[in-house]
């Protein structure tokens, strides 16, 4: 167990040390900043709805995702596939699980720090107004759990190709549909030929519904696990596919 | 002690390695000899635990290398084709990587670290982004992070590929240096470095095992070993009057020089030194022949072909 631990450590900090030895970091915190404060002044309204909370903030969060995560998930292993240094990786003492959960910690954990660079936008609410800070840092919390769930979806596709622009493509479509899962124009398409209970079960595995109750301030424990099981679902496939695609 | 029992790999349709079993004990340098494409990086990616064999098993110091997988690639050192690296990192922060990796922490991690630029004479692209370095150096910190925790057993898939004459020379002397207690296994098809690192060598040809054996053993297959060669001002009556000797076997001249083969009666160069003197011949140059490795290697993999034709 501790040397699962150790082991994973040593990887997410090397992934992390990737990260900022490129442009890569760079450039995905400039921009995610610069776009979460463009939607939330200009297509949020922020100041004329005259309402002290980050509500219009957290609400363009998934369509950002939808874009950036899949860009920071896309080289996760088609790029060490492309380069040959998955070979080098998994001929350390390392596991493939241990390498999988690894670099999904680098990139969340990576996610999670733009999303704290945002803090700006929580001083300027406070400044204005009184917001209700339990439900600020529960829109955070759900933000950074739909960003893993994503990056999970990424993280397996990329396994799939060494081409990153292929895990890109795959990985915003994919995502595209479990952001849209809830919604009556994918719900239509199944409802047909599909018994009620299945159509419910897939209006379920939209990010937005459980998104939506989190960053409304609503820490339902079912949200929560349902985060997390998308998430383990998704690295257990991309494990799977880490051990399939090596030899190829 | 490394111990192959029918190791087989297939990609789809195409075996890559068919039923290759063989032993190797501490103290031996192994060179995996073979034509490109012959199964040689292959047969390494499974005894590093990289990729599982199809059929067959394989075992490092009696781990094996699929069911205790983590165990045996502890004990190994693996420099994978084409030297891949983390190009964004520098050279210290990614042997520090590979330190962390092999369970080295703090202090140890640094002087693991410290050791291996050492070694490998890395000290002055230490600081410096491994992409930007050269052919050489790259190879260089491929080596470094496989000799990093001075593993009992190194795999090196062709150490020397795209270094400089000097430089091959140095990782051959590090080799050799390092191989007294350690089982080092590499694969090349420089054939001069089978001769010049290797205590064993096997030749594979289409995933299959066609010799192992010392390189010694192997020179003395080939049909140049103790076979006289002489240039003098008449070849073409020179190689008429050595193919009447009962030593000689066949003579062929070619590049100024005429070549006996022995035909395994006697001692050939004595009797070519013998006929020499009593002919009065201007003999310039005259020498023993050692046997030609590439005259081996390109008679066994053609015989075995030859095979797979009939």
């Amino acid at each position: 167990m501790n040397q699962t631990l150790a082991n994973i450590s040593v990887v997410v900090r090397r992934e992390l040390a990737s990260y900022f030895a490129t442009p890569v970091a760079f450039v995905f915190i400039v921009i995610f900043l610069i776009m979460s404060g463009a939607f939330t002044f200009y297509l949020g309204g922020f100041y004329e709805r005259e309402i002290a909370d980050l509500q219009p903030f957290f609400q363009f969060h998934p369509w950002l995702y939808l874009f950036l995560v899949p860009a920071v998930g896309m080289r996760l292993w088609a790029e060490e596939r492309k380069s040959g240094t998955v070979e080098l990786l998994l001929t350390l003492p390392v596991t493939a699980g241990e390498a999988v959960v690894a670099k999904f910690l680098a990139a969340w954990l990576f996610v999670g720090l733009a999303l704290v660079l945002t803090f700006p936008i929580w001083i300027t609410v406070n400044v204005l107004g009184d917001p209700d800070n339990g439900v600020v840092i529960a829109g955070y919390l759900g933000s950074w759990l739909m960003a893993g769930g994503f990056l999970a979806i990424s993280a397996c596709l990329s396994a799939l190709t060494r081409n990153q622009v292929v895990a890109f493509i795959l990985s915003v479509v994919v995502c595209f549909g479990f952001l849209l899962s809830g919604l009556p124009m994918v719900l239509d398409a199944f409802r047909a030929w599909l018994p009620q209970t299945l159509v419910d079960a897939i209006a379920n595995l939209s990010f937005l519904g459980h998104f939506n109750s989190i960053s409304r301030g609503v820490v339902d424990f079912r949200d929560l696990v349902y985060f997390g099981l998308v998430i383990a679902f998704w690295l257990t496939a991309n494990r799977i596919l880490v051990e399939i695609k090596k030899a190829q | 002690m490394i111990e192959a029992k029918k190791l087989t790999r297939c990609y789809g349709d195409f075996t890559a390695v068919d039923r290759l079993s063989f032993r190797v004990d501490s103290g031996t340098v192994l060179g995996f000899l073979g034509p490109n494409g012959a199964g040689k990086s292959t047969t390494m990616k499974m005894l590093t635990g990289f990729l599982p064999p199809t059929s067959g098993s394989a075992s490092i110091h009696g781990h094996d290398i699929v069911e205790d997988s983590v165990a045996a690639r502890r004990l190994i050192g693996y420099l994978p084709e084409g030297a891949p690296l983390y190009g964004e990192l520098s050279v210290a922060r990614f042997l520090e990587f590979v330190a962390g990796a092999r369970g080295y922490r703090g202090a140890e991690s640094g002087r693991r670290v410290d050791a291996a630029i050492e070694r490998l004479q890395l000290d002055e692209v230490r600081n410096q982004t491994i992409e930007t370095l050269s052919k050489g150096f790259k190879r260089r910190v491929g080596l470094a992070q496989a000799i990093l925790s001075d593993p009992p057993v190194l795999v090196l898939d062709e150490p020397t590929d795209g270094l400089d004459p000097n430089q091959k020379q140095q990782v051959r002397r590090l080799i050799r240096d390092m191989s007294a207690d350690k089982i080092i296994i590499i694969s090349t098809h420089i054939l001069e470095e089978v001769d010049a690192l290797c205590t064993r060598a096997m030749i594979i040809a289409r995933g299959r095992l066609l010799a192992d054996d010392s390189p010694a053993s192997l020179l003395a297959r080939s049909r140049y070993a103790r076979a006289v060669s002489l240039s003098c001002d008449d070849l073409p009556a020179a190689a008429s009057a050595l193919s009447e000797l009962p030593e000689a076997s066949d003579v062929e001249i070619r590049r100024g020089l005429v070549t006996a083969f022995p035909s395994g009666q006697g001692d050939l160069f004595d009797a070519v030194s013998r006929l020499t003197r009593d002919r009065g011949w201007q003999v310039s140059r005259m020498q023993l022949e050692a046997g030609r490795l590439d005259d081996v290697f390109r008679n066994i993999t053609r015989e075995s072909s030859a095979e797979e034709v009939a």
